[in-house]
Order: C-alpha cells, then structure tokens, then sequence
C-alpha cells in the first residue's frame, strides 16, 4: 500500500521536474526555430516548427558577424589568461603558504581583502592608467590588444584562485617537498614536479570557474578592444545583434551560432564543471 | 657565509614566485582602485589627471540630487531583493527535485544548469525575441494580452522581465551549491529521522534545512553580490528603457562615465557602489554565520 504511494508520488515528481526543465528550455528552443524561419513565418508563426530547415541565414550571420575570427579570439585569450592566472596564482599561493610569516599574511589578506571590490569601481581609472602604457615607437599598448586584454583578466582573476589555492595547499603534506629538498631539488623543481601535479583538483576548480567568467565577460573586452578584428564572441555578438534586430531570423542564427562552442563544450567537460562549481562554493 | 648564500637564494626563490603575480595585480586592481578614491574628490576631466582641482565631497554631494542615480539605486535593491528570494527558492527546489528517486535526475540537474553557461549577454538577447515576438504572438492567439504582451515595452513588466531572466540564469548555479550541501548529509540521519516517524515536510525543516544552512550562506551571498552587480542582461535584454526605467547601478555608472562624460561623479558613484557592496554582503554573512551556529 505504501509502496504504490510513493511510486505515485515518484513519477508525480518526475512529472513536475520535466515540466520545469522544458519550461526552462522554451527559450533556446524558440532561438533555434526561428532561426530557420523567413521573415513572413516569423511574423505568423514564432513556437511551430519552421517550414523548411535551410542553413542559409546561419551562413549570413557567421559572416556578418565574423565568427570564425571572434571564436579565434576568444579563445585565445580565454585559454592563456586561464593558463597564465593558474600558473601565477599556484605558485604564488604555495610560496604563501609555506613562507606563513607577517609578510606573506599580508599579502594574502590584499588578495582576498580586494575580492569584493566591483569592476565598475576600478574600470574608469584602469582604462585610463592602461592607456597611459603605451610605446608606440615598439607598437606596445595595453588597450586595443589581445595581451593587454589577458593582462587585465590575470590581474581580475588573480583574487579568487590564490584564495582557493591557498585553502587547498594548507591541507597538502611538507614531506615529500622537503625529501625532494633533501634529494637536491630546488624550490622551483620541486614546485612543477612535487606540488604542482597534487594541486590538480583545485587547478581543474580554478580553471572552471574562471573559464564561465571569461569566455562569457562583455564589459572589459567592449572597453579595451576597439578593432572589429579583435572581437571575442560576446563583443562581436553585441555588435551584431544591435545591427540586425529588425531581421530576427539571422539574429537568432547568431546567438545560436555563438552558444555552439559552449554547448559542445559543456557535453564533454560537464562532470567536471559541475565538480568545480560544488569544490568552489564550498570556501 | 653558505647559510648567507641560501637565505638570500631563498629571498630570490620568494620573489621569483610571488613579485609577477603581485605586480599584475597591484597594476590592474589596486593602482586604479587607489586612483579612482582620489578622482572622485576632484574635477577630473577623463583624460590627463595634472591640472585637476581637489573639489572635496562636491561629487558625493551630487550624487543625492542625481535624481536617476537614486532610482537607479532604489531598482538594484529591489532587484537583489527579487532575485534573492526567487533565485533561492527555486534553486533549492531543483536541488530537492534533482537529489530525489527521480530517474532522470543527472539529466534533469544538467538541463537546469545549461542556462549559466550562457553569458548574460547572449541570455538577454534571446529572452529579448521571447519577451517582444512569443509573447506578443501569443497574446494575439489567445486573444487577450493581460500576460501576453511586450514586456519590454511597459516599465514595470521589463523589471520583472529582468528578474526573470536573471533568475533563469542563476538558480541553475545555486542548485549545484544546494546539491553538494544535500549530498553530505549522511543516509542515517535521515533513515534515523523515517524509523522515528518523521513526516516528510518535518524532516526537510529539522533536520535537512538546519544541515545545509552553511550553503545557504554562500548562495545568499552569491546572490546578492551578482544581482548588484548585474550588467549584461540589463543592457542585452532591457538596454535601460523603456525610457530609462530599468536602469541599474551599473549601468549608470557607466553611462554616466562614458556617455554624458561626467568622469568624477561616476567614479565618486563607483565608490558609493563599492561601499554599498561591501556593506550589504558583509552583514549578510554575519547574519548568516551567526544562524549557522546558532542551529
């Protein structure tokens, strides 16, 4: 009797979780068919499925809005900012933690201390300080630059990751750095072949999280890239969509197009992306 | 004289580790964050600082006669209050929904999170077609346009239509905080809970809820600190209007700084931002903290 009961209740909930998810998932199905509608389908019809399943305003858009580049670009800067902000902030964090005097205290505490303070408080002087570093006689310049833009991510994504680094290599064992030390390996050596691969789950955590934030950020690349060339994904999505609203077919082409990279790449990495949002929160 | 050689050594070996990620850092976050304190108690034209005048609490002064900057203020509270509430709500239903016997469940929790990786950008624009296209055709359909209408076009329904949007971004995060905090609570407490002859709701309140408090600390905070922070969806989905009614403290900021190029007053409000931010998050994880222990 009491079985029945709670098999009853069982599909009542899985009835109800499948009603949400499908709730949830109405607007991206909206995006794509109306992705493959004309102009007069969409005036009439935004929910059926689309008449014919042509490709064309997909090719349109990826061109308008210069995709292939803008993927080129975000990634690039995406995966040497992340690269660049694992490197620094592991080795930073683990000097921390085995230095433990007042100094390295304090230059945790300004780490963390700073993790609060919001981009809009920094972002009018940044681009004025970042501006100023400029040598045009080599062509070096911090703004309108893929590396002046990675710099500014290290320095934005540095906070967080010591402080999750730090939290972690507190609980890692001395002893097998000091046999290392023993056996004749410097810091730096025993550094990459000791510490660096026991680090492997938080540097999995801090490469998640910081990778959701930067392939995803708009405001710094709109402030520092003024060149269409250097686009990344969300900027040239914004430039796009701003020209082409009155032709919703091949806007909606674009977003789709420019959520593909994202879609594909959760489908392989989502255990782990799941895993490190869990491993983050929990600081 | 060796001991001297590897104490300095050590020094070296110090700096090699820590001074690159210093330097970047004390550039990009403390150098500006330092710089921007001093512009707002100037004249600062936005370009070279010589020749600014010290101004005192002037730009502070303007920014409570700054009648947008105060609704601007009063909507971004609003909004995290919204957002707090409907976010938490409904991430901690899917978190209960997905740790349940459903079947389904691993399928189910990554539909819920999909929606996170979409930047709020991208996010803002497609609910932009939902909100002026679907809804107007389904208004048209249905034949009465009470709930189906362009949202976008009517101030109170576009700042609802924020809240929707961010909460259709974020509860998918939440849930996962909700999830990891409901997986450690061990079966025999709760199978203890069912041989006593707990109810369902009684066991959730006295025994579930208490345990994942800690979580809901975190997620408040998380909440809290990104609805003020929101940018994206604002600009992509509402860009401010109709007739700048939903324009958030962000977004003033910015367009106060690069549109009417009124550089001290939107750092001076940057800060104000920034200590609000501060205040606000502070005293929520205090609050929390205390209730956590005191469970």
């Amino acid at each position: 009797m009491k079985r029945t009961a709670t098999r009853y209740r069982n599909i009542a909930l899985e009835v109800c979780a499948w009603l949400l998810g499908i709730i949830m998932m109405l607007p991206i199905y909206i995006m794509i068919v109306n992705s493959f509608k004309g102009r007069k389908e969409i005036f009439t019809n935004t929910f059926g499925l689309p008449d014919s399943w042509s490709f064309a305003f997909y090719a349109k858009a990826m061109e308008k809005m210069n995709f292939l580049t803008a993927f080129k670009n975000s990634l690039i800067v995406t995966a040497i900012s992340i690269c660049l902000i694992i490197i620094f902030a592991a080795m930073t964090s683990w000097m921390l933690v085995r230095m433990n005097n007042k100094l390295a205290n304090l230059i945790l505490l300004v780490f963390v201390a700073t993790m609060l303070i919001p981009f809009q408080s920094v972002m009018i002087p940044l681009m004025q300080y970042m501006s100023s570093w400029d040598i045009p006689a080599i062509g070096f310049s911090m703004v309108n630059t893929h590396y002046g833009l990675i710099f500014m991510y290290i320095g934005f994504g540095l906070s967080m990751s010591v402080f999750l680094y730090h939290g972690f290599i507190k609980g890692v064992p001395v002893a097998l750095e000091e046999a290392a030390m023993i056996e004749g390996c410097n810091k730096w050596q025993t550094f990459w072949k000791i510490v660096f691969p026991m680090l492997i789950p938080i540097t999995m955590t801090v490469g998640i999280l910081n990778l959701l934030w930067i392939w995803n950020d708009y405001l710094l690349p709109s402030l520092t890239l003024s060149s269409p060339t250097l686009r990344t994904i969300p900027l040239s999505t914004f430039f796009f969509f701003g020209e082409f609203t009155i032709q919703w077919n091949l806007a909606m082409a674009g977003l789709v197009v420019s959520i593909i990279p994202v879609i594909i790449f959760y489908l392989f990495a989502q255990k782990y992306i799941i895993k490190g949002v869990m491993a983050g929160a929990v600081k | 004289m060796k001991s001297l050689k590897r104490s300095l050594n050590n020094k070296l070996m110090a700096a090699v580790f820590i001074v690159p990620s210093l330097f970047i850092f004390i550039n990009v976050v403390l150098v500006p964050f330092v710089m921007g304190l001093i512009y707002s108690f100037t004249d600062w034209n936005g370009f070279k600082f010589a020749g600014s005048h010290f101004v005192g609490f002037t730009n502070y002064a303007q920014i409570f006669s700054d009648t947008k900057f105060m609704t601007a203020f009063g909507l971004t509270f609003k909004y995290a209050f919204f957002m707090i509430v409907f976010v938490n709500v409904i991430g901690l239903s899917l978190a209960l929904l997905v740790t349940s016997k459903i079947k389904t469940k691993n399928f189910l929790r990554s539909v819920y999170f999909l929606p996170n990786l979409i930047g709020g950008l991208i996010l803002g624009f497609i609910w932009k077609f939902v909100f002026t296209k679907f809804f107007v055709q389904v208004g048209d359909m249905v034949g009465s346009d009470s709930i189906f209408f362009d949202w976008l076009d009517h101030p109170t329904a576009a700042f609802w239509a924020l809240v929707i949007v961010g909460t259709w971004q974020m509860a998918g995060y939440v849930m996962i905080i909700y999830i990891a905090a409901i997986q450690s609570i061990s079966d025999e407490v709760l199978e203890a809970a069912d041989i006593d002859g707990a109810g369902k709701w009684y066991r959730f309140r006295k025994i579930v809820f208490p345990l994942i408090m800690p979580a809901f600390t975190i997620s408040l905070f998380l909440t809290l600190s990104g609805s003020f922070k929101q940018y994206d969806t604002n600009i992509s989905l509402t860009g401010g209007g109709p007739y700048g009614s939903t324009e958030l403290i962000t977004m003033n900021i910015f367009n106060t700084a690069f549109n009417l190029n009124q550089y001290p007053l939107a750092q001076a409000k940057a800060i104000v931002f920034f200590l609000v931010i501060l205040i606000v998050t502070v005293t929520q994880v205090v609050i929390s903290k205390k209730r956590e222990v005191e469970q």
